[in-house]
C-alpha cells in the first residue's frame, strides 16, 4: 500500500494538467477539481490505515522515484518520506482540502473562470503535498515555492480589480524575503554538512556541532526566517490580512488550514537543528508570543469579517510557534491539525455569510443572522468555541498542551505561560465579539436562503471534526522528541488547568458584556482621542504596514525615481552609442553608386598588387 | 608551330590591355548597356589569358576554363540584358548614377 505514495501528489497534478490543457464545461471542471483531490484523500486514508495497523520499520518509509540532479556530492532526489508527521499533514491537506474543494464547487459555481480556479487549487494541493512528502530540503523547497506561487495566483484570482493584484504582489514579495533567508540557510547547511537529506541532517548535525554553537544558531535562524515569512509571523506578518482579497475558500485552504502552517511544519521537521540552539528556540518563543498578542489585539478592532479571521490565523500560528519554541513539538502539530479543522470551518462559514449577503464583508452591516442562516450560525458557534478554547472542544486540548508545555519548559516559564493565557483571553473576546455582532442584535440585511448541499455538507463534516478533533491521537512519538508538555503530565498542574478552564468562559463573558448586553458602552469613548488613536493603531496592524512603507518602500521608490536613468545602465548605453557611431560611418560607404564601388574595387586591387610587388 | 608564333609575354600584355580597357569602360561609362559591354570585354581578356597560359604549359585546362567563361558570359549577358530591359521600362533611362536605391 505504501508503494502508492507517489499517487498522492500525482493525482492533483493530473487534475491540474487536465484543467489547464483541456477546455471543460464548468460543471465537469469542478468535478475534476474535487474528484482528483478526493481520490488522493482515499489513497491517503488507505496508507494511513496501513501505517497505523502495521507500521513500517522505524516508523518510516522512503519511496525513491529518481535522482533529480547529480553534481558531484550533491544528489538531491525526488523521493518521498513517510512517517507519523507526514501522515498527519497528508490527512489534513487532502482531507480538509477535499472538503474545501467541494465547498468551492458551490461557492464559485457562477464564476466564468472556474476551470482556472480549480487548476490553481489542484496545483496548490500538489505542491503542498510535495512540501510535506519531500525527504530532502531542496525538494521541499520546490513545494515551498510552489505553494507560494499558487498563493499569489489565487489571491489575485479576481485580477481585474487592481487592489487584488497589489495584495497578491505584496504576499509574494514579503514571503520572498523569508524564502531568501531560507535559501541561504539551505546553502550554509549543505556547505557544512554536505547533505540536505532531512534524516541525514538530523544525524550529522549533533555530531558536528556542539550545543549552542554559532553556526547552528545562524542556520536555524535563517530557516526560521523562511518559516516566519510563510507563516505570517512577526515581522513578516503584514501580507496575510491583505491576502483576504482572494476567494473565501482559498483563504480557508491556503491562508488558514495548510500553507501558512508550512512554517510550523518546517521547524518541526528540522527540530534537530533547533534543539541544538537555545538562542533559536528562545527567538521562536518570543516571535510566537509577540505575534499572538499583537495579532489578537488587532483582531478585536477589525470590522471586516475576513480580516478578523486573518488576524486570528496569525495569532493561532503564533501559538504553534510558541509551542515549537518551548519544545512542545507534538502539541504544536496537534494545534496545527485542530486549527486546520476549526479555522477552515470558520472561513467556510464566513464564506457562507458573504455569499448570502452578496459579498458584503463589514460586520457592522450584518446582525441578527442566526435565524436566517441557522446552519452557518451553528458552524460559526462551534468554530469560535474551538478557537476560544472552550472546554472539551478540540482547540481547548491543543492550546492546553502548548500552554502547559510553555509553563514547564526551560525556554518558557510562568511569564510565557501568562502571555499565552492572556492571548487566549483575547482570542475568546474577539471570536465571540464576532458572533454577537454578526448573528445577534438587530437585523440590518436580508440574506439569501442558505446554499446548496455541496456547500452545507463540508460545514457539517468540519463542525464534527472541530468538536471531536481533540480526541485524535497523532502517531508522532517516533518522529518528534518527547516534548515539555508530556513532562508536564507528571506534575501536579491542577491550578493551571483551572486557569485554562476559566479563561475562555471569562472571555466569552466579557464579549457578552460589551457586544451583546452592552453594559459598557464603547460609543461614549468615540470622542476620546486616545481611544480612537489606539483603535486605529491596532486596526492598522500596529503600524507595521506604515513603517514598512516609510522605511523600505518609499525610500526605494525615491531612489528609483532619482536613478531613473540608471547609472549602471549608462555603461551599456555607451556601448550602444559607440556601436551606433561605427555603424553610421560604415553605412556612409554604402552609397548605392555602382561606379563608385567599381572604382573602389580597382583601387583596392591596384593597392594589393603594389603591396605584393614591393614586398 | 610556325615561326610566327607570338611570345607568351606579348599575349599577356595584350590581355592586360584589353582587361584595362574593359575596366575603365565599367568605371567611366554611365549607361548600363555600355557597362555590360565593357564587362564582356573584361571577361574575354581573361579568357584570352587562360587560353595562352594553357598553350604555354601544354595543358587543356586553359581551354576548359575559357569554355566555362564563355558559358558564364552568355548567362551574364542574358540576365543583364533582361535587367536592363526592365530598368528601361521602369525608369525610361539607363543612367547608373541615378539608380541609387540601395544607398545605405
Amino acid at each position: 500500500m505504501f508503494d502508492l505514495l507517489w499517487l498522492v501528489p500525482t493525482l492533483p497534478l493530473l487534475g491540474f494538467l487536465l484543467l489547464v490543457f483541456v477546455p471543460l464545461p464548468s460543471k465537469i471542471a469542478a468535478s475534476v477539481g474535487y474528484g482528483t483531490v478526493g481520490l488522493a484523500f482515499l489513497v491517503v486514508l488507505s496508507i494511513t490505515n496501513q501505517f497505523l495497523e502495521s507500521p513500517p520499520q522505524d516508523g518510516q518509509f522512503v519511496q525513491h522515484l529518481w535522482t533529480w540532479m547529480s553534481v558531484g556530492d550533491f544528489q538531491p532526489a525526488f523521493s518521498f518520506h513517510l512517517d507519523g508527521l507526514t501522515i498527519v499533514m497528508l490527512n489534513v491537506i487532502t482531507g480538509v482540502g477535499f472538503l474545501i474543494h467541494c465547498y468551492s464547487a458551490g461557492y464559485m459555481h457562477d464564476d466564468a473562470s472556474i476551470a482556472r480556479y480549480f487548476a490553481y487549487l489542484n496545483l496548490f494541493v500538489c505542491a503542498m503535498l510535495i512540501l510535506v512528502l519531500a525527504d530532502n530540503l531542496l525538494f521541499m523547497f520546490l513545494g515551498w515555492e510552489g505553494v507560494g506561487l499558487c498563493s499569489y495566483l489565487l489571491i489575485g484570482f479576481w485580477y481585474k480589480e487592481a487592489e487584488n493584484g497589489a495584495a497578491a504582489r505584496k504576499a509574494f514579495v514579503v514571503t520572498r524575503i523569508g524564502d531568501t533567508a531560507m535559501a541561504i540557510g539551505l546553502f550554509l547547511l549543505f556547505a557544512q554538512l554536505g547533505t540536505l537529506n532531512i534524516q541525514e541532517v538530523a544525524v550529522r548535525a549533533p555530531a558536528l556541532w556542539p550545543q549552542d554553537s554559532m553556526m547552528v544558531t545562524v542556520i536555524a535562524l535563517l530557516l526560521l526566517g523562511g518559516a516566519v515569512g510563510k507563516s505570517a509571523q512577526l515581522p513578516l506578518q503584514t501580507w496575510l490580512p491583505d491576502a483576504m482579497a482572494g476567494p473565501t475558500p482559498v483563504s480557508a485552504l491556503i491562508h488558514a488550514a495548510t500553507m501558512v502552517t508550512a512554517g510550523v511544519y518546517l521547524v518541526a521537521r528540522t527540530h534537530a537543528l533547533f534543539e541544538l540552539s537555545t538562542v533559536a528556540q528562545t527567538v521562536v518563543v518570543w516571535i510566537g508570543l509577540l505575534t499572538l498578542l499583537l495579532a489578537g489585539l488587532s483582531a478585536i478592532t477589525q470590522s471586516d469579517i475576513k480580516r478578523i479571521l486573518a488576524y486570528s490565523t496569525i495569532s493561532q500560528i503564533g501559538y504553534m510557534f510558541l509551542g515549537l519554541g518551548v519544545g512542545a513539538w507534538s502539541a504544536s502539530i496537534f494545534h496545527l491539525m485542530t486549527h486546520a479543522f476549526f479555522k477552515a470551518l470558520l472561513f467556510l462559514a464566513a464564506g457562507s455569510v458573504i455569499f448570502c449577503l452578496h459579498h458584503k464583508q463589514d460586520i457592522f452591516e450584518m446582525g441578527g443572522l442566526w435565524k436566517k442562516l441557522p446552519l452557518t450560525f451553528a458552524s460559526f458557534v462551534i468554530g469560535c468555541a474551538c478557537l476560544a478554547g472552550f472546554p472539551y472542544t478540540s482547540g481547548f486540548f491543543s492550546k492546553d498542551e502548548i500552554l502547559l508545555g510553555a509553563y514547564y519548559s526551560e525556554t518558557g516559564g510562568p511569564l510565557i505561560f501568562a502571555g499565552g493565557a492572556l492571548g487566549a483571553l483575547i482570542t475568546a473576546i474577539y471570536s465571540f465579539r464576532l458572533i454577537f455582532i454578526v448573528f445577534f442584535g438587530e437585523s440590518k440585511t436580508e440574506p439569501d436562503a442558505e446554499q446548496s448541499k455541496i456547500m452545507q455538507i463540508p460545514l457539517l463534516i468540519l463542525s464534527a471534526l472541530a468538536i471531536v478533533g481533540g480526541l485524535f491521537h497523532l502517531p508522532l512519538e517516533q518522529v518528534l522528541p518527547t516534548g515539555s508538555h508530556e513532562l508536564a503530565h507528571d506534575q501536579d498542574h491542577l491550578g493551571l488547568t483551572v486557569v485554562l478552564w476559566i479563561i475562555p468562559l471569562l472571555g466569552i463573558a466579557i464579549a457578552y458584556a460589551f457586544f451583546y448586553a452592552k453594559w459598557f458602552n464603547l460609543d461614549g469613548l468615540a470622542n476620546n482621542t486616545l481611544y480612537v488613536k489606539l483603535q486605529n493603531f491596532w486596526r492598522g496592524g500596529w503600524g507595521f504596514d506604515w513603517a514598512y512603507d516609510h522605511l523600505i518602500v518609499l525610500p526605494f521608490k525615491f531612489i528609483a525615481e532619482i536613478n531613473r536613468a540608471d547609472i549602471i545602465d549608462s555603461f551599456y548605453g555607451a556601448v550602444v552609442v559607440v556601436t551606433r557611431q561605427f555603424h553610421r560611418m560604415s553605412s556612409a560607404t554604402q552609397t548605392g553608386s555602382t561606379r563608385w564601388y567599381t572604382a573602389c574595387m580597382v583601387l583596392g586591387l591596384i593597392f594589393t598588387l603594389l603591396v605584393a610587388v614591393i614586398l | 608551330m610556325t615561326s610566327a608564333a607570338v611570345s607568351m609575354d606579348e599575349v599577356m600584355l595584350l590581355a592586360g590591355i584589353i582587361f584595362s580597357i574593359g575596366l575603365v569602360g565599367v568605371m567611366v561609362r554611365r549607361n548600363v548597356l555600355y557597362i555590360l559591354m565593357s564587362l564582356e570585354i573584361v571577361l574575354n581578356a581573361t579568357g584570352l589569358a587562360f587560353v595562352a597560359a594553357g598553350s604555354h604549359w601544354g595543358q587543356p585546362d586553359g581551354q576548359i576554363m575559357f569554355l566555362l567563361i564563355l558559358t558564364l558570359a552568355a548567362a551574364e549577358v542574358s540576365v543583364g540584358l533582361g535587367l536592363i530591359l526592365q530598368i528601361h521600362r521602369k525608369y525610361d533611362h539607363l543612367d547608373i548614377d541615378q539608380l541609387k536605391l540601395m544607398r545605405g
